[in-house]
């Protein structure tokens, strides 16, 4: 019998990119109404959920804990979680942490996950390949430093035996097997597999379990390391790009192929 | 004067044309210091020479490649600290923006991702929210790392060439001990085409190719261009997940982007609407993609795009 584990999965509540997206918040926030579990985040979860499952799941004793960072909306996104299999939800909220770059974010999250470990040890940080609005991948990159873990960046393939993992990397040029000592942070694409949708039962079990709230008090983080006085990047200025208008259209009369490579002559683009 | 420091990874015997924008973007901030990971190859000291480069530091481990980028991220921290570095510059792949987002941490200092400019005075623009709003920002900190994306700086060789010294920098006992180690390394076969993310001109098919990538193929390769595909074409198994260009998958600007049977649905949208010119063809009118293309056919790809292949080919003669 494998041994349990105890399994951290980011989540994180993202405007729906199905709309239209705005930096209308204080200091070119992201305007986060109409937001979503980011798509991306349902492969971590599953791939933690299969994990877990393979030792037994929650009556072996094994944990996946959905952690999300923000205000009061954050809790969509690990009440989503909870549905799709989640044993636990955990919402660090605080009006400091607004505004908070991906280094104030990753110090925040670092010691959320450091609390989380005050029991028991966490095994795995399990994040997807990147958020859909920020876009910046760096928070589980600085998470990992912070916390002085090896990461193990867009796995398409994870095991996790004795101790160690062992994961696949499909990168444009190679594909790399790759090993790490856990506890580790791990980002999974979404090749990994095919993330399962809540079902009723899913959704009546959710309701019974628990979203423990923290605040940086809770874990042990002054206000001024996050949220705007503790991220080290400030945006200075934001524009709304104008919206990209149609060119000229035509209908193929037999001749289109000519007229794309005339127009791509004009262009100066041959 | 400031000194910036820029990593370069593994060149090979030449430098990329992604490494001459970093070095001719850095040199417009200050003194150019190159943090280089792999062999030295001549070809490569003489395009430093060539770009100004005052110092090339190269790391006292010679295992790096061995691991993900930990090792790297903590070279590429000493390397700043011993140069003296004010900014830090590195490539916008995913590799790039991991060491950026360690050496953050390392040195306290903020990062700016997919840069497409930096003012004289550090203040580096990007877009965001899949290119619909342009930002400028700053990092607070003392040192900043900012990543560049490809094809927003004209390479451009220095006035005065110099002749760099060489210098080793201890890389920090222990960074591998915590680091995901690569095991295994499979390399897969080189298509010849550019790379998607730095390709001057993209080629990119969807669902209206039907399994049948060859008229994108041949047109990206009559115009010395990548291939791109959409979301449907990659789940559907037609083209490799790497040509994948939206939302979950690349973020191309390259300065032509020619959509052949994408309807143009916000996730690919977020992927290539900062391209400089967009050309659409798709059967149907009502496509999506055609509100945002510079020109627009609507009409079968499998008779345009080989027409448009045949004229190319016969006017470069």
């Amino acid at each position: 019998m494998e041994d349990t584990l105890k399994i951290v999965v980011l989540v994180k509540h993202v405007p729906d990119a199905q709309f239209d997206r705005h930096l209308n918040g204080e200091g070119y926030t992201t305007d986060r109404n109409e937001s979503i579990l980011s798509e991306l985040d349902e492969y971590a979860l599953e791939a933690a959920l299969q994990l877990a499952e393979a030792r037994g799941g929650a009556k072996a004793g094994n944990q996946v804990i959905a952690l999300s960072m923000g205000p009061s909306g954050a809790v969509n996104a690990i009440k989503k979680a909870l549905q799709i299999g989640a044993t636990e939800g955990v919402h660090l909220t605080d009006d400091a942490l607004a505004g908070s770059d991906a280094a104030a974010t990753s110090l925040a999250l670092a010691a959320a996950i450091r609390h989380l470990g005050s029991d028991a040890p966490v095994d795995l940080v399990i994040t997807g390949m990147a958020s859909t609005d920020g876009e910046t991948s760096l928070v589980p990159a600085q998470l990992a430093e912070r916390l002085g873990l090896p990461q193990v960046t867009f796995a398409s393939s994870l095991q996790v035996e004795g101790g160690r993992l062992t994961a696949r990397r499909d990168a444009d040029l190679s594909s790399e097997t790759v090993e790490a000592p856990l506890p580790a942070v791990v980002s999974v694409t979404d090749q990994i597999n095919e993330p399962r949708y809540p079902n009723f039962k899913g959704i009546i079990a959710a309701k019974r379990k628990s979203i423990t709230t923290l605040s940086l008090a809770d874990i042990g983080v002054q206000p001024a390391q996050v949220g705007f006085s503790g991220s080290w990047t400030s945006i200075l200025a934001a524009e709304e790009r104008p919206p990209r208008t149609a060119g000229t259209i035509i209908t193929d009369e037999g001749d289109a192929g000519i007229k794309l490579v005339d127009f791509l002559a004009a262009q100066k683009l041959l | 004067m400031a000194k910036v420091l820029v990593f370069i990874d593994n060149p090979g015997d030449a430098l990329k044309k992604s490494s001459l924008e970093l070095l001719t973007l850095g040199r417009s901030l200050g003194e150019t210091v190159v943090a280089l990971n792999g062999k030295l190859h001549d070809d490569v000291a003489a395009a430093f020479a060539e770009y100004g480069v005052g110092t090339v530091l190269l790391p006292s481990a010679e295992d790096l490649d061995d691991f993900l980028v930990a090792p790297k991220a903590a070279y590429v921290a000493a390397a700043a600290e011993q140069a003296g570095a004010g900014v830090v510059l590195l490539d916008n792949s995913p590799e790039g923006k991991e060491i950026a987002a360690r050496v953050g941490i390392r040195l306290n200092a903020g990062v700016i991702t997919d840069v497409v400019a930096v003012d004289a005075n550090g203040t580096a623009h990007k877009a965001v929210l899949a290119g619909s709003y342009n930002t400028s920002c700053k990092a607070t900190t003392p040192v900043s790392v900012l990543t560049l994306k490809a094809n927003n700086v004209t390479p451009e060789p220095a006035a005065a060439p110099t002749s760099p010294e060489t210098v080793t920098v201890e890389v920090p006992a222990g960074s591998t001990a915590a680091a995901a180690r690569i095991t295994a390394r499979e390399q897969k076969v080189a298509s010849g085409r550019p790379d998607l993310t730095d390709a001057r001109i993209v080629v990119a098919g969807g669902r209206g190719l039907d399994g049948d990538f060859t008229p994108v193929e041949e047109l990206a390769d009559a115009l010395g261009a990548a291939v791109g595909a959409s979301r449907a074409a990659t789940d559907a198994g037609w083209i490799s997940h790497d040509a994948q260009v939206g939302q979950t998958g690349k973020t191309v600007s390259p300065q032509l982007y020619i959509s052949a049977g994408i309807s143009g649905a916000i996730q690919q949208k977020a992927g290539m609407q900062t391209a400089k010119v967009i050309v659409a063809v798709n059967k149907d009118a009502e496509s999506p993609v055609f509100e945002i293309a510079d020109f627009g056919i609507v009409g079968d790809l499998f008779d345009v795009l080989p027409q448009a292949t045949a004229e190319i080919k016969k006017r470069k003669g």
